[in-house]
């Protein structure tokens, strides 16, 4: 069972990956954009992120950026959730540090799929 | 397989996708008219993106093949590469009409590709450069594989990767998974242990797989450090094969759906209320200290020592008022602000104004007062048709404007805010005002009046509430649809509430609606009838009063009139209308309410006033059947039950017998 961080603006977005993650029995908290991410994650430390690219406030890209300058946050695996139609997003996240992507649409297994894959 | 069912996500897709859509008109007509602000853009940019990802990741293939082609055409606008002109404003106005029904023919079950929407869809991507309108899922071609034995690997990270929180080990697993795997480590660049970062890799590594995974699963591995490290994958081939290359199945084109769009549209309704944070808090602190309070008052369950006497009053008013603030923030939950619907507004005035060449500027005030969710949905209507009214024959045309010396461009203020009780709406427009004359005539040609000598401009302005009344001398398509101002006072009258019109000859209308603040709870006089309790609504009630004998005129038909200033209303005994059994009071024993439904008032006699109390109501229909002449019923104190008396079906039962 990990800590983890789901954040995305759209609601229903995140509850899937927060209720197929709770389902796998992992410990789930939300946010609805990068600033509100970041500032979840300044008092609890998560062992992974799972953050959409799209959101107001704070995109997502901005918000790996500024994970990475936080205390204890340098080397937890960031995931950017993308759509195939961006390709260069994907490229825009690893330059700021993001860990990997998983490309929407994708369905509960492949989420559990993918989140194994970083945990170990 | 995991067993999450992605429909119950549906219902919030949907709802998310609305509001979406919504801020995404919004943004789109501000830019119409000028706004240089990025972040509408990116407004409706995410809009288009986020639903097209929705309906993806939840099965609604052709809503994402849709917005998918509008993100494009946001995109291009967004990277500079297109202006947002009227004509991409036009059709991305146009698109989130077509998802928004879209979207409700998914929900429903149905597909959502219409003729329509596949018109509009052939006109997006042609405005889009080199982009098809191919869904966005289309199969990419299967490449020739190679039989592969197995992999050598090289595989050197930059120093940084660790930082990105990639693993090697994590890699090395997933490669193990694959098949058995030896590792070996190249250590040599490592630095001295005092030179050493410890976030820093320093590793290099060659592995050998030795199992013929394909290509994809291997290049897979390492997908997320693709650029972030020196990487060599060395096939071991056999004999070199080809793949045969499946065709790739190419996404059908949608069918065309039956046009049903709109009446799907009418029946979903959200049924669900989104509520802000500090509502809930408030309710969940008001729950704690009643829990306090309870148990406070649970320490008197022995009986009472006189001592404690005092204690117990303290915890009795704590517990009334908490209980009080409790049902008021219950209540609040069901308010929701009126900019829900002020916000179609600025599109139908838009529209509107194009359609008939006006000029008009929609000044919106009080969107964050709040109104009941029930009184919210049904408001809607009313005001487009005030709208549409104020638009098609309040508001003048550009030269007609000038000519009677005002500005070219007309204003249509609408204006929400408290006054008492109520939540008071109104629209109001600076055009040319209603012509009396015109009202006159066409109401003496109506038979509505006989003549309008005398009739004060209020009087006249009232007019077109009558039933089969209109003003426009040819209906127009706009606000000519069959349904005149009388429906718009039904549907007001309906929830409560009242409207009335202003009008200056020359310089504008208004029209003011005011409604009650919940329909769920009412402020009502209780008044004994024979051994039945009934609540009057107080908003209906003119005045009580007691009548001598003396003061009663029968008329033929058995009815009764008496005279209440200047005017004989007619008395309508209570016992009479519900069949209540017990003794019949004579009139000057008891007492007579005058109440105003639909504009008439009557006299309902009653035995005695008890006191005025408000009322939780509770549907009739639901628990029991629709009863002419009651509204539904309450619980009162004591436990028993009351009914509710329905005002403006008493008067309709009143005339009714009248007629008979």
């Amino acid at each position: 069972m990990a800590k983890i961080l789901a954040v995305d603006d759209s609601a229903s977005m995140r509850s899937m990956v927060a209720f197929t993650l709770r389902g796998a029995g992992h410990d789930v908290d939300e946010a609805d954009n990068g600033q509100a991410a970041i500032d979840t994650a300044r008092g609890t430390k998560f062992d992974l992120v799972l953050a959409d690219v799209n959101m107001p406030v704070m995109d997502g890209i901005s918000m790996v950026r500024e994970m990475r300058t936080m205390a204890g946050y340098s080397g937890v695996p960031i995931l950017m959730l993308t759509t195939e139609s961006n390709p260069e997003k994907k490229m825009e996240g690893k330059a700021a540090g993001a860990t990997g992507w998983l490309v929407k649409p994708f369905d509960p297994d492949q989420l559990l799929a993918t989140v194994a894959r970083v945990l170990g | 397989m995991s067993k999450v069912d992605l429909a119950q996500f549906h219902k919030a897709f949907h709802e998310e996708s609305l509001d979406g859509l919504d801020a995404m008109e919004q943004a789109l007509l501000a830019l119409d008219e000028g706004a240089d602000d990025p972040e509408l853009i990116n407004v409706v940019f995410r809009a288009a993106h986020s639903i097209k990802g929705g309906a993806a990741t939840f099965g609604f293939a052709d809503v994402a093949a849709f917005t998918h082609v509008a993100e494009n055409l946001m995109d291009e606008v967004r990277s500079g590469r297109r202006p947002m002109d009227k004509a991409v404003v036009e059709l991305l106005l146009r698109s989130g009409d077509t998802v928004r029904d879209m979207l409700s023919l998914s929900m429903a079950g149905q597909p959502a590709a219409t003729a329509e929407s596949q018109g509009l869809l052939a006109e997006l991507s042609a405005m889009v450069s080199g982009v098809a309108a191919a869904a966005p899922a289309a199969a990419r071609a299967a490449a020739p594989v190679e039989a592969i034995e197995g992999w050598d690997i090289a595989f050197r990270p930059f120093d940084y990767l660790l930082k990105t929180g990639n693993d090697p080990a994590r890699m090395f697993r997933e490669l193990a998974a694959l098949g058995p795997l030896q590792v070996s480590c190249d250590a040599t660049a490592l630095p001295a242990l005092a030179d050493m970062d410890a976030s820093s890799s320093y590793l290099g590594w060659t592995l050998r797989l030795d199992a013929g995974a394909k290509r994809a699963a291997v290049e897979g591995v390492f997908d997320w450090v693709d650029g972030d490290c020196d990487l060599t994958l060395t096939p071991r081939i056999a004999v070199p094969v080809v793949e045969p290359v499946v065709a790739a199945p190419v996404a059908a084109p949608a069918t065309a759906a039956p046009r049903a769009v709109r009446d799907v549209a009418a029946n979903t309704e959200a049924s669900s209320v989104r509520v802000g944070i500090e509502k809930i808090d408030t309710l969940i602190n008001l729950v704690g200290e009643l829990v306090i309070t309870q148990s406070m008052l649970s320490q008197f369950h022995d009986g009472v020592d006189p001592g404690q006497l005092d204690m117990l009053r303290q915890g009795l008013a704590q517990l009334s008022r908490h209980t009080r603030e409790l049902q008021e923030s219950v209540m609040s939950i069901r308010m929701l602000p009126i900019s829900t619907v002020f916000n179609r507004f600025p599109r139908l005035v838009r529209d509107l104004a194009q359609k008939l060449e006006k000029k008009v500027v929609l000044d919106m005030r009080g969107e964050t007062t709040e109104l009941d969710k029930t009184v919210l949905e049904k408001i809607g209507d009313p005001l487009v048709h005030l709208v549409r009214n104020a638009i098609d024959h309040g508001l003048e045309v550009p030269a007609r404007r000038l000519a009677a010396g005002k500005g070219d461009t007309g204003t249509l203020r609408m204006e929400a805010f408290h006054r008492g009780g109520s939540i008071v709406v109104e629209v109001a427009d600076d055009g040319a005002g209603l012509n009396r004359d015109a009202i006159v005539a066409k109401a003496i040609q109506r038979g509505i009046i006989a003549s309008g000598d005398g009739m004060s401009d209020d009087a006249v302005a009232d007019l077109i509430f009558e039933a089969g009344f209109s003003t426009a001398a040819a209906t127009t398509d706009l606000s000519g649809r069959g349904v005149g101002m009388d429906v718009v006072r039904r549907n007001v009258m309906d929830l409560g509430g009242t409207v009335s019109i202003r009008s200056t000859h020359g310089s504008g209308t208004t029209f003011t609606i005011a409604l009650p603040l919940t329909l769920a709870i009412i402020d009502g006089l209780t008044a004994a009838v024979g051994a039945e309790t009934y609540i009057v609504p107080l908003v209906s009630i003119v005045e009580s009063v007691q009548v001598k004998p003396d003061a009663i005129r029968s008329v033929a038909g058995g009815g009764e009139l008496f005279r209440f200033r200047d005017h004989w209303l007619p008395i309508v005994r209570l016992y009479d209308v519900f069949g209540c059994e017990g003794p019949r009071r004579a009139i000057d024993e008891g007492i007579v309410i005058v109440v105003e439904g639909e504009g008439t008032r009557i006299g309902l006699f009653v035995d005695e006033l008890i006191g005025q109390q408000q009322a939780v109501v509770k549907s009739l229909e639901a628990n029991y059947r629709r009863v002419a002449g009651i509204s539904g019923a309450t619980i009162l104190a004591d436990g028993a039950v009351a009914l509710i008396a329905d005002v403006a079906g008493l008067v309709r039962l009143q005339s009714r017998r009248k007629a008979a």
